[in-house]
């Protein structure tokens, strides 16, 4: 299991917190939870070492278009790139219904 | 061809087993009265399973769930098959016994409280191992306690079904419930066969395995009392239907003297066919009821 952080800007508040996702085999657990600052802090443990530029380009990817100011954990049971994009949008819907 | 032809009324249905075991856990209770208690904000995961390299999951694979089912105080807890193959650790299998141990305390104090338990696992979390072990110890005590006060419905949907020390669990509660799909029994068929060999017990041939640990088969032996379609709804009104019901007379796992009849009358020394077995069962069973 290898652990990743990742820091990235952040302007908007957000007003709910979300939770999406189970740990099992090929999917992830995605917990989005309202911050204070100006920053987006990503948290993730994943079963499968050795990944952390694939996670960087994914998360990369994700906050060019997301600003919100959040605290991020994510529990991957070895997601591919496109499940671990999917969930976040799905984290980011739950939080803003 | 008509319409009907291609939508047969599997697909109409609002399947259960395809919802995680949050979803499952949120269908039986009346609108508004339910909240969940140790939820994944709470962050009460696996201390063992990061040391082992294991991504932990935030609710250690386990929902527990307290409102009002069918206007009665109710319980739900429900392990998530996905992670880890719902499999018992220490904080799942604490939070499940604190649960029916808080359900009992409320019971003493005159608060009728049913628990539901879905049941996903194949037992132990061998990472775990001894406690593991001891929390199934302790979830039977708990079960015991609160089911002299109110029923303890165990719900089995699939797809992994419930195996080792849970189906003991299963083996004491109040009433089981179980799907076409779901399977319970003792040792896994891949166990047996590793164990005892192919010849034993093929673990590739589904029919056989279905025939003997399957929801139909356990229904028909009187090891279930319901058998439900993976339909929301009709599950949700026979979980609903159990709470209203109250304690059994009698507690499947009271009747020893029957169970023991019943296993002696059995001619050993051949090998029985499902069906067979399924028709002997029944028959033994009326005989015994006109006794």
């Amino acid at each position: 299991m290898e652990q990743i952080e990742f820091n990235y800007p952040a302007k908007r508040k957000i007003a709910q917190r979300a939770h999406v996702g189970v740990v099992g085999s090929g999917d992830l657990e995605v917990l989005l939870e309202p911050a204070k600052g100006e920053v987006a802090h990503v948290f993730i443990r994943t079963s499968v070492d050795g990944f952390r530029d694939t996670w960087k380009a994914v998360l990369d990817r994700f906050f060019t278009k997301y600003d919100g100011v959040v605290r991020i954990q994510i529990n991957d049971a070895g997601a591919t790139p496109g499940s671990v994009h999917l969930r976040l949008e799905q984290a980011v819907e739950v939080s803003e219904r | 061809m008509s319409n009907q032809a291609y939508s047969p009324n599997f697909i109409k249905r609002r399947s259960f087993i395809e919802l995680n075991a949050r979803e499952r856990a949120s269908v039986f209770f009346d609108a508004g009265t339910s909240r969940e208690l140790l939820g994944p904000f709470d962050r009460v995961e696996s201390p063992w399973l990061p040391m082992q390299g294991v991504t932990p999951q935030e609710d250690d694979g386990c929902v527990v769930i307290k409102g009002k089912i069918a206007g009665q105080a109710a319980v739900v807890v429900a392990l998530e098959g996905a992670f880890q193959g719902g499999s018992i650790g220490e904080v799942s299998g604490q939070k499940m016994t604190a649960a029916l141990d808080l359900a009992c305390a409320d019971n003493e104090k005159g608060i009728l409280t049913s628990a539901v338990i879905l049941l996903e696992t194949g037992g132990v979390r061998l990472q775990e191992a001894n406690l593991g072990l001891a929390a199934i110890a302790e979830l039977m005590a708990s079960i015991l306690a609160l089911r002299k006060h109110a029923p303890v419905i165990c719900l089995t949907a699939g797809t992994v079904g419930c195996f080792g020390g849970m189906s003991l669990a299963a083996g004491l509660a109040s009433y089981v419930v179980m799907t076409r799909e779901a399977r319970l029994g003792m040792n896994g068929p891949e166990v047996i066969e590793q164990e005892n060999g192919v010849e034993e017990f093929d673990s590739s041939d589904r029919a056989l395995i279905w025939a003997i640990h399957g929801g139909e088969q356990r229904y028909a032996t009187g090891l279930a009392d319901a058998l439900v379609d993976d339909d929301t709804p009709q599950v949700a009104e026979v979980i609903r239907r159990f709470v209203s019901k109250g304690v059994p007379p009698e507690h499947r796992s009271s009747q020893v003297a029957l169970y023991r009849n019943r296993i002696a009358k059995l001619d050993t020394s051949r090998q029985w066919d499902p069906k067979e077995f399924r028709a002997l069962w029944t028959t033994n069973a009326s005989n015994e009821e006109n006794r």
